[in-house]
């Protein structure tokens, strides 16, 4: 069992299981945060049932530690790949051979992870550690997260704008990130075979495809309407 | 009189085999750790011997020259091997396959050898089976067997077109088992320059290591070979580019026998030749004949018009056609033997009727027209898709509209070194394996036998008549060759010999010397051969030589990777066997299997074999550069069978 | 088979012995056919070098029909050239166009060092299939063929995956320069028969140990192996290599 971890395949199991964790964790993620549609009250109030409910707060650790994990055990993999070709290719043409979200999966996650941090900074630190506005919805006072993301998204002229694109394209990094990480978990688990894989493929992809979109939204929710 | 003693059993035929094990010495376990064998080669034979010796516990020196055991040249072979399973119950035996074997020979090989051969096949299947070779399977979960040119009987065991390729894997996989264990020392990238002899025993090898140029000496007890056959000495061939004959060479010019050299294989389905660049020919399976009818223009000048591009084949109507097989062996039709077949092809080229835009016109249609409008294309698509594919990607053309291209091309080699029962050469301690033998297949081999006798020798064989030798070897202690004075000199000589390679500094590259030779063996000593072209040859051959030696040019250094200087150690020797060729060739009085003289066939242009004259193997010693080798004559004797005069004309 | 004839230049990699420095050479050869294979022009190319005084290129090759896995060459970007399901040997020069520059390389990855020129050192496959790439049994002794029969399915799938020649173009192309195609083709090979099945584990955990430590880096399921493959290896054998190992781990 010790070497397991050290192997590269123990390895990729452990960024596997984090990366599947995740998927799980933004599936939550987004549907708390599509209530934003449903107006302030509703939000405030799925956010309010994030910040409290005592299984999401425990999931929390959890959730830092899955990120963690993934992130370092991508860079301690990537490390190894990148010098386990010590002298390059002159010539390489993989435009046809596989795809390029394939290939620039360290990037798609340096990036995704760039704006996490900015992300974090923004909402979670604010609304753990910061000062919030409070409300009251059907008589419970709570946090008005919803002013906070609506002021987030146009309350800043410009830099709002800007605020929106990267979050968009971060979104879409994220997505494009998961449409190679969905079937490829499952490959790196031992759960694919050739029908399998068509099958998980397009599966992430629709998953891929809901999560840019719907994180998407957001912005444009508040840019538009 | 002659001093060849072939060593066959007493006994009845059937009994021989099972009578030699029970009377022969073996080693005892402790005492195989203290033996040293060397297996040059990792073909079927080779590593299969190298494997089972191993697993017996002697200590194994395996030696290849390409970057690993698993891309020797066996791994070519693509229709399937043989054994007498009788599975589909149609009636094989263990004498059926010994049988059609002899027969298939011509009655030119020793029969009590074949009859082993025919005895251990079937415990080949088991082998491979057990090693997690995936032969093809029916639906019942039980083995396929297909029919294969030669045989009444469904006995060809096959995993898809690569049989040759899943056996090799699966002896290579025991290898690698072997040499994991540290049982085998594995030397790769490592040709063999020389064999040492002491006190006139074989006691290992002298070795050239391709990476680095370094030349080393090996000790062993036995020294086996197993270094495939020499059929590249024709240049164009199915074999691969680095098969070679210098193993058997050297080892003739030490005084090992070569037997029957002149008894080589021309394949009739390979793809024709399409330039002078030309560097190997591919072969298309026999099996295509199966379906496919072979034809070429009754005119001359529509023959003409093909070949200038001017026309295609599609142009030229039915009654316009000649399907000379169909006509001239009504019984056999498509399906005659591969002698028979290739001979034909080229009967009719010469006669200026060939379709090929190469230098001699040689190339015949091979035509799926017909099977496609009576089984559909679908039907034959399942039977032949992977070969039309490959035959398309070499040549642009699609056999399912325009008919294949083919024309016969040298493939296997009969002869080889010399051998007794027990496989040892006239050179004690000497072994000889698989194709590099002379042993099973007489004067024209079967298909689908080459990869059975291979296995045969290297799984159960060898590894048996081995220690029939070795266990008088058991006082003879390990030596360090760098103390042994036979070893020092063979160095000498092979580091002189190169110098003198080197040395020539001429203008002519190896390549050129090797078409040069190539073409006047394919043209003399090929398909049609007469006294007069032979002797030509052998003058044109002389002649090759002395050019050789005189301006070979070979660039780069001697003490480290020379590709070119690796070709032309193995094309000096070539040069040799061809001439040793044409001389066996041109003694042989008769047509057999693969030898055809143009004075000896019948009215009606088929074999006259002479059986009066030429049933013997003819075996040449070796005497000195600048004398003829001496001719010894191994009388064979058919004890259970009757010799017959093959015909295929009627059934 | 209409072959024409065409010029090329060529940028080839050169490079004395495995210690001393590389660097790219460029040679133009003329009229060479289209109906030749890429071997073939490399031939002309030595030839014409050998004719010159100069030591020709060094590149591996044996069988030259693709199936001994002998060659190799990293041509315009692709292993084994820009054609699919083919190796080196069986490249045809009608892939290419009259005045056409062609790279070409030697495979590259830490674990396949380059002996000379176009040569490289690929042992670590045979290191890799001598940790486990077998079914323990010695000569004599096993049971009749037809003893044990297989589904066809499984067996058909064997076949598929022992269709693996052993050349590398995996790893060449891999991004990663992973060894995990050509691992999974023998594990899964020998897993799916029932010859194979009892020793699949070890032989899974054994031959990824050793793997790990040649030097090749990880797989990432890009894919790229399986397209250059040109024997069209499935990654469904990444897969179940994967599993067995995962199985493997959890027995112990
Ligand atoms: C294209 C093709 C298709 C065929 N198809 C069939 C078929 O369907 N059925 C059938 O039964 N037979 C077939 N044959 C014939 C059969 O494949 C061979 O006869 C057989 O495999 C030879 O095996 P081997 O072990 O004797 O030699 P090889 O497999 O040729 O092995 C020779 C070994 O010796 C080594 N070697 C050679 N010279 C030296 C040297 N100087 N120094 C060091 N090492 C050396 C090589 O590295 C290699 O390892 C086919 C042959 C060809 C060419
Ligand atoms: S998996 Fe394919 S590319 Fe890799 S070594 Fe085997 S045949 Fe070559
Ligand atoms: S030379 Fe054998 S596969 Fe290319």
């Amino acid at each position: 069992m010790s070497s397991f971890f050290t192997s590269s395949i123990g390895k990729k199991f452990l960024m596997s299981v984090s990366g599947l964790f995740l998927v799980v964790f933004l599936a939550v993620h987004l549907t708390a945060n599509l209530f934003i549609l449903g107006g302030p009250d509703a939000f405030n109030q799925s956010a309010h049932f994030m910040g409290t409910n005592p299984i999401i707060t425990l999931m929390q650790p959890i959730l830092a530690f899955g990120f963690l994990l993934h992130i370092i055990y991508s860079l301690i993999i990537q490390i190894k790949n990148w010098k386990s070709r010590p002298v390059k290719y002159k010539k390489v043409d993989q435009s046809e051979t596989s795809t390029w979200a394939s290939r620039n999966m360290i990037w798609l996650g340096i990036f995704v992870f760039g704006f996490l941090t900015v992300h974090i900074i923004n909402f979670f630190y604010v609304i753990k550690f910061g000062e919030m506005n409070m409300i009251t919805v059907n008589g419970v006072e709570m946090e008005d997260s919803y002013k906070l993301v609506a002021g987030l998204f146009t309350d800043f002229g410009a830099i709002s704008y800007i605020y929106s694109a990267v979050y968009i394209i971060s979104f879409i990094a994220l997505g494009l990130h998961l449409h190679h990480a969905f079937w490829s978990a499952f490959q790196t688990l031992g759960l694919s075979n050739i029908a399998w894989r068509k099958r998980l493929s397009v599966l992430g992809d629709i998953y891929a495809i809901i999560v840019a979109a719907g994180f998407t939204i957001i912005p444009l929710y508040f840019l538009l309407f | 009189m002659t001093k060849l003693n072939s060593k066959i059993p007493e006994g009845l035929l059937k009994d021989k085999w099972s009578n030699y094990k029970a009377h022969q010495n073996l080693v005892n376990p402790s005492n195989k750790r203290k033996l040293d064998i060397i297996v040059v080669g990792t073909g079927l034979a080779g590593g299969a011997a190298a494997a089972s010796l191993a697993e017996l516990g002697f200590k194994v020196k395996n030696f290849c020259y390409q970057d690993s055991p698993r891309r020797a040249h066996s791994i070519a072979a693509q229709g399937g091997i043989n054994a007498a399973k009788n599975y589909p119950n149609d009636g094989d035996t263990v004498y059926r396959l010994f049988y059609d074997t002899i027969k298939g020979g011509d009655y030119r090989s020793r029969e009590s050898n074949v009859y082993r051969l025919a005895e251990v096949s079937n415990d080949i299947i088991d082998q491979a089976t057990a090693q997690g070779v995936p032969f093809a399977r029916e639906y019942s979960g039980l083995l396929d067997n297909r029919s294969f040119g030669g045989a009444l009987v469904s006995r060809t065991f096959y995993a898809r077109g690569q049989t040759g390729q899943q056996l090799l894997l699966g002896a290579y996989s025991a290898l690698s088992r072997q040499i994991g264990l540290g049982n085998v020392t594995m030397y790769n990238r490592t040709e063999l320059m020389d064999i040492v002899i002491v006190d006139g025993k074989a006691r290992g090898i002298v070795t050239r290591n391709l990476i680095t140029g370094e030349i080393e000496s090996h000790f062993a007890h036995a020294v086996v070979l197993g270094t495939g056959g020499y059929v590249n000495a024709y240049f164009l061939s199915t074999n691969a580019m680095g098969s070679n004959g210098s193993a058997s060479w050297k080892a003739y010019k030490k005084g090992a026998f070569f037997a029957n050299p002149s008894f080589v294989q021309i394949h009739p389905t390979a793809i024709p030749q399409h330039g002078e660049f030309q560097s190997k020919l591919t072969l298309m399976s026999e099996s295509l004949r199966n379906d496919g009818r072979i034809w070429v223009p009754k005119n001359l000048e529509d023959a003409k018009a093909i070949r200038e591009g001017k026309k295609k084949a599609t142009d030229i109507p039915e009654d316009q056609r000649d399907f000379y097989l169909e006509r001239r062996y009504p019984a056999f039709g498509n399906l005659v033997p591969r002698d028979v077949a290739a001979r034909a092809a080229k009967e009719r080229t010469d006669a200026g009727y060939g379709i090929e835009n190469n230098p001699a016109g040689e190339g015949v249609y091979l035509d799926f027209k017909y099977a496609i409008e009576r089984l559909g294309k679908n039907v034959i698509e399942e039977r032949y898709g992977n070969l039309f594919q490959m035959y398309e990607k070499i040549t642009d053309d699609n056999p399912y509209i325009t008919p294949m291209k083919i024309f016969p091309a040298l493939h296997y080699a009969m002869g080889g070194t010399w051998v007794d029962y027990e496989l040892q050469t006239t050179i004690p301690g000497l072994f000889s394996i698989g194709e590099a033998n002379f042993s099973d297949h007489g004067a024209n081999r079967l298909g689908a036998s080459a990869l059975m006798q291979g296995l045969a020798d290297g799984y159960f064989v060898l590894p048996y008549t081995i220690q029939n030798y070795l266990a008088y070897e058991i006082g003879t202690p390990r030596s360090n060759p760098k103390e042994v004075k036979e070893f020092k000199e063979a160095e000498e000589s092979v580091k002189s010999y190169l110098n003198k390679l080197m040395g020539i500094k001429g203008k002519t590259s190896v390549d050129t010397f090797h078409k040069r030779l190539g073409h006047v063996m394919w043209n003399n000593v090929g398909m049609a051969r007469t006294e007069e072209g032979l002797k030509e040859a052998i003058a044109e051959i002389q002649q090759i030589k002395k050019d050789f030696w005189s301006d070979l040019k070979i660039t780069g250094e001697i003490n480290a990777m020379n590709v070119e200087l690796e070709k032309a150690n193995r094309v000096a020797d070539f040069i040799e066997i061809g001439e040793l060729m044409a001389r066996d060739a041109l003694n042989r009085n008769e047509s057999c299997g693969g030898h055809f003289r143009l004075e000896y066939q019948t009215d009606e242009g088929e074999a006259m074999r002479r059986d009066d004259k030429f049933m013997y193997v003819a075996a040449w010693e070796y005497k000195g550069d600048d004398q003829e080798p001496e001719l010894h004559k191994e009388e064979l004797k058919y004890e259970g069978i009757e010799v017959k005069t093959r015909n295929y004309k009627s059934a | 088979m209409s072959s024409k004839t065409i010029n090329i230049k060529l940028k080839v990699w050169r490079q004395k012995d495995a210690t001393t420095k590389g660097k790219f050479e460029n040679y133009e050869l003329s009229e060479i056919s289209t109906a030749s294979s890429f071997l073939e022009m490399m031939d002309v190319l030595n030839e014409k070098l050998v004719g010159e005084g100069n030591e020709p290129v060094a590149f591996d090759h044996d069988c030259r029909e693709g199936i001994c896995g002998m060659c190799s060459l990293f041509v315009n970007g692709h292993a084994h050239g820009p054609d699919t399901l083919v190796t080196t040997c069986q490249l045809h020069m009608r892939k290419f166009k009259d005045d056409e520059t062609i790279t070409i390389e030697p495979w590259r990855a830490g674990g396949f060092p380059v002996i000379k020129d176009l040569m490289v050192d690929r042992n670590a496959f045979e290191k890799i299939m001598q940790a486990g790439g077998f079914v323990s049994v010695s000569t004599g002794g096993v049971p009749d063929a037809n003893a044990i029969p297989i589904p066809k399915k499984d067996s058909d799938e064997a076949m598929d995956a022992a269709s693996c020649i052993g050349c590398g173009a995996c790893v060449a192309t891999c991004k990663n320069s992973s060894a995990m195609l050509f691992v999974s083709a023998k594990v899964s090979q020998l897993a799916l028969l029932p010859q194979g099945k009892l020793e699949a584990s070890r032989r899974a955990k054994n031959m990824v140990a050793v793997m790990d430590e040649l030097g090749f880096g990880n797989c990432s399921n890009t894919g790229a192996c399986e397209m250059e493959c040109p024997k069209g290896i499935s990654l469904a054998h990444i897969a179940r290599l994967n599993r067995e190992f995962l199985v493997a781990t959890i027995k112990e």
